[in-house]
């Protein structure tokens, strides 16, 4: 096996690693650093696939993935926590083992998914299209069991890491007019739910967002 | 016939290195834990002096006590001894070896493990059966978890023999496995819980509330309690080993290369006091959790040596 692709295999199951870190974990402040770190493993990998296979637009989509996941976005939603007050929040998960275990069935089936698309494939990354589906089905996972509207947009964003994350192993990244785009909406997503998340506030006195499952006339 | 009483010369070198510098291990993580806290240390030899001390009283048993409580430390010790005989620490020419794999390990560790609980409710007292439970409780999750860890390399190796996993993973070439690193953090947090160490039980307590080992053998004293600490001891030292055999194997010697046999003792007791060093880092950042906890704990171990083992067979690295 080719160094480049030991970096890669090692950088997909970082990703994994952390992808489950997010589901287990209890506390707001310690999310967002694991999601700047999934964003920084991201753009570690981008990197590694571009000097392995030449293709030099991945750099620069590494860099935007480093200034955006790593720097902008968690800066934004670090601020978000303080001003929100919610920065030492924890949060009362249930049963932790059980969601672990979903999680590993999740990777199962991804994995069992991923296997005839991959073969199909001709980029050296292509096994790893199973760890970038189980990476997006663990961010949805999350975004399920988490009932706070923070951790729910950074599931969010963790799932769009994973779609970046597959879109790099299966055909050497997106154009870059479309990522680019995508960085944007991501940016201006980001802007419009941190507004969002102020009129919940205003509107339910909690980030809580089961007060949103009842409608309410008035 | 020569090889064989080389491999037997072997084996008895490697068990009596292990049996009898495992207190020295044990001296050697406390006195680690007492620099950290700002303490002096009673010094590594400390565990010595405890057995020297305990196996010169009279031991003393409660009337009630049945053949089972009083054989308990002796079938302990020698399981741990038969475990520190089975895992390779200086060189893979063990003459033992076929007798038992990886799973027989684990099973070796879970007989010793039995009857210690089941000695610890022979007397009937309340904090022996509190103990009992508890450690069944720790036992029946990190069971599972270190059998996974086990998996991962012996996926590799293709082999399930402990000296086989040994010899390829020593003497392959250089190659990243993730699948290894994610078994290796599995290992490291079932050896904490296996060995009563700090995030699972404090070792140094004799606070009811939270004790799990020291409940076991609070009826135990003399002898009997010497055998235990060393059999303990034993237990901590051959875990370390197991985890630098399947996790960090470089500077085992082959089969029958015995000029370099002390090189290969330095190196293990290197890596060991590094282990023992780690080990006590870990023990001093951390602090001890709720027994309830410990489930979520060793939940998160298997998650991991299931991933590693996941890794090995979808992604083959």
């Amino acid at each position: 096996m080719p160094i480049s692709l030991q970096l890669i295999n090692l950088m997909a199951a970082l990703l994994l690693l952390i992808a489950f870190a997010m589901l287990s974990q209890r506390r707001i402040l310690s999310l967002i650093y694991l999601f700047a770190w999934q964003g920084a493993v991201l753009a570690a990998n981008s990197v590694i696939v571009a000097w392995s296979t030449g293709q030099t637009h991945l750099y620069y989509s590494a860099l935007v993935t480093f200034a955006l996941k790593v720097v902008v976005l968690p800066w934004i939603l670090h601020r978000l926590i303080i001003r929100l007050n919610i920065k030492w929040d924890v949060e009362t998960l249930i049963n932790i083992p059980t969601t672990m275990l979903a999680g590993i069935a999740l990777v199962i089936i991804s994995f069992n998914l991923a296997l005839p698309i991959s073969q199909l494939a001709g980029t050296i990354t292509r096994g790893t299209l199973g760890i970038a589906i189980a990476i997006v089905l663990l961010s949805f996972l999350m975004m399920i069991t988490r009932r706070k509207a923070v951790p729910q947009v950074i599931g969010f964003l963790a799932m769009e890491n994973g779609l970046f994350f597959a879109a790099t192993s299966t055909t050497y990244g997106m154009p870059m007019v479309v990522e680019l785009g995508i960085a944007l909406d991501v940016l201006i997503g980001m802007v419009i739910l941190g507004i969002f998340f102020f009129q919940v506030r205003e509107a339910f006195d909690s980030l809580d967002l089961k007060h949103m499952e009842k409608l309410r006339e008035e | 016939m020569i090889k064989f009483i080389e491999a037997l010369l072997s084996q008895l070198a490697q068990t009596m290195l292990v049996v009898v510098f495992a207190p020295l291990m044990l001296g050697w993580v406390n006195q680690c834990r007492a620099w950290l806290q700002n303490r002096s240390g009673p010094g590594v030899l400390q565990p010595y002096r405890v057995l020297h001390k305990l196996f010169h009283k009279d031991a003393l048993i409660a009337h009630n006590a049945s053949a089972i409580f009083r054989s308990a430390p002796y079938i302990q010790f020698g399981c741990m001894a038969l475990a520190a005989s089975i895992v390779p620490v200086v060189e893979t020419n063990l003459a033992f070896s076929p007798a038992a794999d990886v799973i027989a390990l684990v099973g070796i560790f879970a007989l010793a493990r039995v009857f210690s609980s089941l000695a610890a409710m022979d007397i009937g007292t309340s904090f022996g059966s509190l103990g009992a439970r508890r450690e069944m409780l720790v036992a029946s999750l990190s069971e599972p978890a270190l059998l996974m860890v086990f998996f991962t390399p012996l996926l590799i190796a293709q082999s399930s023999s402990l000296t086989v996993i040994v010899d390829t993973l020593a003497h392959r070439e250089f190659a990243i496995y993730p699948s290894l690193a994610f078994a290796a953090v599995a290992f490291v947090m079932v050896l904490l819980a296996e060995n009563a160490r700090i995030p699972i039980d404090n070792p140094s307590t004799h606070l009811e509330l939270t004790m799990i080992h020291e409940a076991l053998i609070l009826e135990y004293s003399a002898r009997h309690l010497a055998l235990i600490e060393w059999a303990t001891a034993i237990k901590l030292t051959v875990y370390c080993a197991i985890g630098i055999a399947l996790f960090l194997p470089w500077g085992m010697v082959e089969a029958g290369d015995w000029p370099m046999f002390p090189v290969a003792v330095g190196i293990l007791v290197a890596k060991l006091a590094l282990a023992g060093a780690g080990l006590a880092v870990m023990e001093t950042v951390s602090a001890k959790m709720r027994i309830f906890r410990a489930p979520e704990f060793l939940g998160m171990a298997f998650l991991f040596a299931v991933l590693g083992l996941l890794i090995r067979l979808l992604l083959g690295a």
